[in-house]
């Protein structure tokens, strides 16, 4: 089969918050480039984002700091996020807000006209000694809409093209070079695959939460771009570790911000007890996410959890009003009348800690370029590709996100990609794209094979999937029960390769889609299930029954996951700083994490 | 058992459009979303395409025609809208049909571009800070910014329908207003000067179809009376 070519100089592989950004860069820049994307940009998934964006603009709190906000993320990665990237994040972030404001961003604001922050979980004044902090950027509830529209609009004004709903099947790595050299591309309204050449590569796909049952993420959110890198022979970091957000609607797994405890709501158990207090004495319910979301597990499983098998707790708001509700929570008190019938002013929303976001991902430095690790040998950037958000690990949010930090990061290391690709330009090194046809037959193949219109159903296979991830890699993990969980995955991958898509039409086949999606969905699900089994400690969201303590000795580093050998290795945490004061420095070493 | 009709349409194999029949067991015979009975009519029948993406009521992709009402499916449980135990299923109404529930959103998008909708501001911002924004000022934007373009507006405007391509409709000119109200937008005279003919306005007739059907309770009806006040008063 030969495919028709279309040329770039760089292409991104995704319009969400990230893709838009790095998109926003290069559209400016005079290069040839495209946002490939599977949906129409604004129904992206970081559209749904709710609390807001943190960043130190100085706004709440006139003495704020960028070395305090950077505090917070270390200590909330549990030390295991990469310093000189979190420092880079931390300071270049006031720019890059700024940005968002002056191409039209409608934050909420303050008396004074400036933008209007929030206190969130994680949060505090001068390295932990000065109690809560209000850090985060918001536009009242809808704060990825806002930002995801705007930066929409952006790039129409820039004049950026757009291919929109088309789908990302593969990279295509050139055996001559090694270099990737664009992606295989459905266009789904027509169904024509095509080879989307181009010097660079920009995977901005998001995450993956859909590998769990109970979820706070978008149908999309299948790990297609993690995919896309495993099956290349690329690495994934950090796998293991896995957000799950406090505040899920129980039964629907749509998410309630974490703003709702910043503006001042808070968790009861069943006999109406405010139980943070007992885990988490000084931060309470904005404590970390892990932490709040163990100490959920751990009321539930003492049997004060609510309702008949003390399966949620609930998050209580009443007591704010109904001004305040309506003025900061607008799409909360919508969201919750939807799905848990229950008015947010009049009685307490059921919630439960749901799958949420990937720390882990496809491992970068500072300039999003993607990177290849060798376990002898070190790291090395994968010529040709970059990624940028959710699908990458540059690694800010370690073990653990902090709430507000993932906007903060699409934006400002998408925009670093896009720096990069443009200086790259510039001075002449962006590498040549060159593939031959042989190049293309793995994808090609894959894509031939998906034409079977008998075998196992895909909604069946990934129902199965989601249960396994769901029962066996959840909030506490175990490890005969992870290895058991392995062997059940390991199992069901044979019937991927023989999925049944009894559509056989071209013209906006969706059940075709879905089939690749569960296959990259399936390799996230794998790099997970591997990585939480072998990591020995509890570290950040990664909590384990057999081993409760954190082993700084042998597992302050990162986890690699090697796809080609299914095995893992480890990766030095980076604590380069560049921009901290000497005699503050001792602040971003290792400490016990208490909130 | 739930008694669903669906359009559908494949253009490689359909010489038109038809309605499918389908019935459907609701497990435990819960009030599930509409979105979520497409997603069991697909394990059905795997041939049947439409859009989805978030599942809440944010992203706008899953607007349909529901028993002839336009609305998101994945926030419409079956109880609203299911009479007599039937359900019919239409892709949204004046817009071609790529497939099945799929709608070619083009003529919708491009009218959207149409109304400039990025801010625009004849001085460069202050470096290294924010513009300021009175919370008043910002007030001025909720209920304008909140739009997912779902479309679930335009498609129920009958003007919408008759002139696509130069009746902006609902959904463009909520926008139109959204840049008009933003105090840091300097080109008014120039989005004013743009409205001001026969067509991209005015052929508004205030019938409100547009008003009742957005899911997110916006009101377009009132921001294209905003818009007319406004040329009026600039003359
Ligand atoms: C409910 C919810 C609320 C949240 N709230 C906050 C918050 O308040 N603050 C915060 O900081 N973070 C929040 N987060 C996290 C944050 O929203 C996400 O991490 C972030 O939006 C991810 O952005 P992204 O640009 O990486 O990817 P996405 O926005 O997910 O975009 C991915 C893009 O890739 C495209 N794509 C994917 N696969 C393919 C393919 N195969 N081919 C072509 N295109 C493809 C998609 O079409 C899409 O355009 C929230 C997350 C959830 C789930
Ligand atoms: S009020 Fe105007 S825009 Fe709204 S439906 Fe009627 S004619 Fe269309
Ligand atoms: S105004 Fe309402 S109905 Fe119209 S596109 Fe926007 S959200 Fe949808
Ligand atoms: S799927 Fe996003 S609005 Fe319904």
């Amino acid at each position: 089969m030969s495919v028709k070519t279309e040329d770039f100089d760089a292409l991104i592989i995704g319009g969400g918050g990230a893709g838009l950004r790095a998109a926003l860069q290069l559209a400016q820049s005079g290069l040839n480039t495209a946002v490939v994307s599977k949906v129409f940009p604004t129904r992206s998934h970081t559209v749904s984002a709710q609390g807001g964006i943190t960043c130190a603009i100085q706004s709440d709190d006139p003495d704020d700091r960028w070395q305090w906000h950077m505090y917070d993320t270390v200590k909330g990665s549990d030390y295991i996020g990469d310093q000189e990237a979190i420092e880079y994040m931390c300071r270049e972030g006031p720019k890059a807000v700024y940005e968002l404001e002056h191409i039209g961003l409608p934050f909420s604001r303050n008396p004074d006209g400036r933008i209007y922050q929030r206190p969130f979980g994680g949060q505090s004044r001068d390295f932990g000694r000065g109690g809560q902090a209000a850090r985060t950027c918001a536009a009242a509830d809808r704060t990825g809409h806002a930002l995801l529209h705007t930066l929409y609009q952006a790039n129409l004004k820039a004049g950026a093209r757009f291919l929109n709903e088309w789908f990302a099947v593969d990279l295509i790595v050139s055996g001559a070079s090694g270099a990737v050299c664009g992606v295989v591309a459905i266009d789904i309204a027509t169904g024509d695959v095509t080879a989307l050449r181009s010097r660079v590569t920009v995977l901005a796909t998001g995450g993956a939460g859909r590998i769990y049952q109970s979820t706070t993420n978008a149908h999309i959110n299948t790990g297609d771009g993690m995919g896309m890198a495993l099956r290349a022979g690329y690495p994934a970091q950090d796998m293991e570790m896995w957000q799950f957000h406090p505040t899920g609607i129980h039964g629907a797994g749509v998410l309630v911000t974490e703003g709702c405890r910043g503006e001042g709501g808070y968790l009861i158990n069943r006999d109406g007890e405010r139980f943070m207090e007992r885990y988490a004495p000084n931060a309470l319910d904005l404590a970390s996410r892990d932490v709040v979301a163990r100490s959920m597990v751990l009321e539930m499983l003492d049997g004060r959890g609510c309702g008949e098998n003390s399966d949620h707790v609930m998050l209580k708001l009443d007591h704010l009003g109904e001004d305040v509700l309506n003025a900061r929570l607008p799409g909360i008190c919508e969201l919750s009348k939807t799905f848990a019938h229950v008015d947010p002013a009049r009685a307490p929303i059921p919630v439960v800690p749901t799958c949420h976001y990937m720390m882990g991902g496809i491992p970068t430095n500072i300039h999003g370029q993607a990177l290849q690790v060798d376990d002898e040998k070190g790291d090395s950037v994968i010529d040709g590709l970059y990624a940028a958000g959710e699908v990458a690990c540059v690694s800010v949010h370690g073990a653990n996100r902090l709430g507000g930090n993932s906007l903060l990061d699409l934006i400002v290391f998408g925009r670093a990609a896009g720096l990069h690709i443009e200086e790259h330009n510039r001075s002449g090194d962006l590498p040549e794209a060159n593939f031959s046809e042989e190049d293309l037959a793995p994808a090609l193949e894959r894509l031939g094979r998906l034409e079977r219109q008998t075998g196992e159903s895909v909604s069946q296979v990934r129902e199965e999937l989601q249960r396994i991830m769901q029962n066996h890699f959840g909030v506490f993990r175990e490890g005969d029960f992870m290895r058991e969980g392995i062997a059940k995955l390991d199992t069901l991958r044979g019937a991927l390769d023989n999925l049944a898509v009894s559509d056989t039409s071209k013209v906006f086949n969706t059940a075709r889609i879905e089939a690749i999606e569960l296959q990259n969905l399936f390799e996230v699900a794998y790099a997970t299930a591997i990585s939480a089994e072998r990591r020995e400690e509890s570290r950040g969201a990664h909590a384990r029954n057999d081993f409760t303590e954190r082993d700084d000795e042998n597992w302050l580093a990162h986890s690699v996951y090697h796809p080609e050998t299914r095995t893992l290795g480890r990766r030095s945490v980076n604590f380069d700083l560049n921009h901290i004061e000497s005699d503050e420095r001792e602040w971003f070493e290792p400490q016990q994490r208490t909130y | 058992m739930l008694k669903v009709s669906v359009y559908r349409y494949n253009p490689e194999t359909d010489e038109r459009p038809y309605m499918q029949d389908y019935e459907l067991e609701i497990p435990g015979g819960r009030d599930v979303m509409v979105l979520d009975a497409m997603h069991l009519l697909k394990e059905q029948d795997q041939t049947l395409s439409f859009r989805r993406s978030c599942r809440e009521g944010v992203c706008g992709s899953d607007g349909v025609n529901m028993n002839g009402r336009n609305g998101l499916a994945c926030i419409v449980p079956l109880s609203e809208v299911v009479r007599g135990n039937r359900l019919s299923l239409r892709p949204l109404p004046g817009l071609p049909v790529v497939r099945d529930l799929v709608v070619d959103m083009e003529q919708f998008y491009s009218q959207y571009e149409k109304i400039r909708p990025y801010l625009i501001h004849d001085a460069p911002p202050p470096p290294e800070r924010e513009r300021l924004q009175s919370p008043e000022d910002r007030d001025k934007l909720d209920g304008l910014y909140e739009c997912i373009l779902c479309a679930c507006c335009s498609t129920s405007c009958p003007s919408f329908w008759w002139n696509p391509d130069k009746f902006l409709g609902p959904a463009a000119l909520l926008q139109a207003w959204r840049f008009i109200a933003d105090s840091r937008d300097t080109a008014t005279s120039e989005r004013l000067a743009q409205l001001d003919d026969l067509y991209s306005l005015y052929r508004c007739h205030g019938i409100m179809n547009c008003v009742a059907a957005c899911p997110k309770g916006l009101n377009p009806t009132k921001a294209i009376g905003q818009i007319r006040n406004k040329l009026i008063a600039s003359g």
